[in-house]
């Protein structure tokens, strides 16, 4: 990594220029009064089934994902093709709860999911655990997203010591705080437009391409260790490394849509058809996943890691360094610059949505619910642009002075604390069954015992579950959110009992269109 | 689930859903390499295969439940 790479960091500058033009341009699209809310924090609520399959793609299937699912495969193999399943089971989520939410929260003006749960149960402080733990699983998120800019800036060739080799990632930052700070939701919807057709044509350019150099699917595959290709198949009295598989897929798709950069992102459709109709296409985002965890194969099949040149990217970066070797390997340098500006934009689209999700979740369900109860319309727009601002700040701090593998421990644990929100959120959207109370309790044991098995298991997502002899390795997330539940369906009567008030604003035809 | 909601119709076609979740949540079923497409094992273009069908699934639900919402 000696040698800037001039031609690919010039195409790599230039598209990102241009996509700097784009989100400030943004804030006459649809114009709106950016001083309200609800028009900086989810674009007025104005985005049609195109623009939002732009934007929860480019939300959802971040530069992180891109870097770190072909980087799983290339280090552990098969199993990271869960990201496959998981995407799979998301849609029917998204076409049977979400339209019900984003009825609701267009009928009473809710922008966050905790405004949706103060909203449904009445209570303050059961919307606070909603709230901290979106924030809190989010900001580790973000941190990730800069990551994934750091890494192909070090592939570039652009390197330096001390505060020099963090340059473009703090100018990268900047573009991203300012653009967001002045056009808000506006911004990451049409650059994810740009990106994602740069996403399509890079990977859709790697599956042709690296095939016909490497002699067909074939050969790759069978240059790539057995243990790597398949499953291991289990052995006697445990369900292995299939109930990993299947439980890594099923938690994942049941946090993901909890998450607030999700919500932000649904809640700014313009209507509930178009959530729909987006259930629909947007699997075409999990095909492309499904290619990219292939790649991470590729790159073992290659041999690239041994290659003296790519070594010290590996030293570095780790597995995460897979995908920018194999496009530098592969590819001619204008096209390398094309693959990693998709990359870097493709990590401020989804870092501009998480940073005014969680702008959102301060402004309206901290600073309002507790410390200023009446602001207005003015205040309450200029505090989240503030907040956005802080939530990134916090970001590039943490991705500069700590470690990386903390950031995505972090994560990790943030996949468990975020699943804990399911019952008040996805069940509270069919039903004002739960006690608040008993909801609130649910969700810090849930929040304590998958935070506990994350640490008994080294902070690995699986823990392996032992019951009569037989064990059964699974995902934290989802062990612990049953658990959740179970203890929301008990205390529910128990609670009941004790106090006769059930405050619910909404009304059940609240929940359909129209 | 709550019996004041009298709008929403449980359809048979959500039955769609219940089969996509119950193949790609039985891994025992595709962790296989034959039969190959392409050269690609069975694990991965079948995975990537039930993508397309549950996009497909997803669009008939929507099609068939459209007119009662």
């Amino acid at each position: 990594m000696a040698e800037i790479n001039w031609t690919a960091l010039i195409v790599f500058i230039l598209l990102f220029g241009f996509i700097t033009w784009l989100g400030f341009a943004a804030a006459r699209w649809r114009k709106g009064d950016l001083d309200l809310l609800h028009e900086w924090g989810l674009g007025g609520r104005r985005f049609g089934t195109v623009v939002t399959w732009f934007l929860v793609g480019g939300d959802i299937y971040t530069a992180y994902t891109f870097i770190a699912v072909p980087a799983l495969a290339f280090g552990a193999g098969a199993v990271a093709f869960f990201a496959v399943p998981y995407t799979i089971l998301i849609y029917p989520l998204l076409f049977l709860v979400f339209p019900r939410l984003w009825n609701v929260c267009h009928k009473h003006g809710y922008i966050t999911a905790a405004d949706f749960v103060r909203g449904r149960f009445g209570n303050r402080w059961l919307a606070l655990a909603i709230t901290l733990t979106g924030i809190v699983a989010t900001l580790p998120y973000i941190a990730l997203q800069l990551l994934g800019i750091q890494v192909v800036v070090g592939a570039l060739g652009v390197t330096g010591s001390g505060l020099a080799a963090d340059l473009p990632l703090i100018i990268a930052f900047g573009v991203l705080a300012a653009f967001t700070y002045s056009s808000g939701l506006r911004a990451p919807a049409s650059i994810a437009i740009v990106k994602d057709i740069l996403i399509y044509v890079a990977t859709f350019a790697i599956i042709i391409v690296v095939p016909l150099k490497l002699g067909g699917f074939g050969k790759i595959f069978a240059a790539v260790p057995a243990g790597k290709v398949l499953l291991a198949v289990p052995g006697d009295h445990t369900t292995g490394a299939y109930s990993s598989y299947a439980t890594l897929a099923l938690g994942s798709a049941l946090a993901l849509f909890l998450y607030p950069h999700s919500m932000t992102a649904i809640l700014s459709a313009n209507s509930s058809h178009a959530i729909r109709r987006n259930a629909a296409i947007l699997p075409g985002y999990s095909f492309m996943l499904g290619l990219l965890a292939m790649i991470g194969l590729f790159v073992i099949a290659a041999g690239i890691a041994d290659m003296p040149a790519y070594a010290p990217g590996f030293k570095h970066y780790g597995s995460n360094f897979a995908v920018p070797a194999l496009l530098l390997h592969i590819f001619p340098s204008w096209f390398v610059g094309v693959a990693f500006a998709a990359i870097a934009i493709g990590a401020l689209v989804p870092a501009a949505i998480m940073s005014i999700a969680v702008a959102n979740l301060y402004t309206r369900n901290i600073h309002r619910e507790f410390i200023n109860r009446s602001p207005s319309d003015k205040q309450e727009a200029q505090m989240a642009k503030w907040v956005s601002m802080i939530a990134k700040l916090g970001a590039l701090i943490f991705i500069i002075f700590v470690p990386t593998k903390y950031a995505i421990q972090l994560q990790l644990l943030g996949g468990i604390w975020i699943i804990q929100t399911l019952p008040a959120v996805m069940l509270g959207a069919y039903t004002r069954w739960f006690n608040d109370w008993a909801l609130l309790i649910g969700w810090a044991a849930g929040t304590i015992a998958g935070t506990a098995m994350a640490i008994v298991s080294n902070l690995t997502p699986t823990f392996a579950l032992t019951v009569g002899g037989h064990t059964f390795p699974g995902y934290s997330a989802l062990y612990t959110v049953l658990l959740n539940l179970l203890i929301a369906v008990v205390l529910t009567p128990v609670f009941n009992g004790l106090r006769a008030a059930r405050l619910d604003e909404t009304a059940p035809a609240d929940y359909f269109a129209g | 689930m709550n019996g004041a909601q009298k709008k929403e119709k449980a359809s048979w076609w959500y039955l769609l859903f219940v089969l996509q979740y119950l193949v790609i949540l039985w891994p025992p079923f595709y962790n296989k390499i034959e039969p190959t497409l392409i050269g690609l094992p069975f694990f991965y273009w079948f995975q990537l295969l039930w993508v397309i069908v549950s996009a497909v699934f997803t669009a008939v639900v929507y099609w068939a439940t459209r007119g009662s919402r």
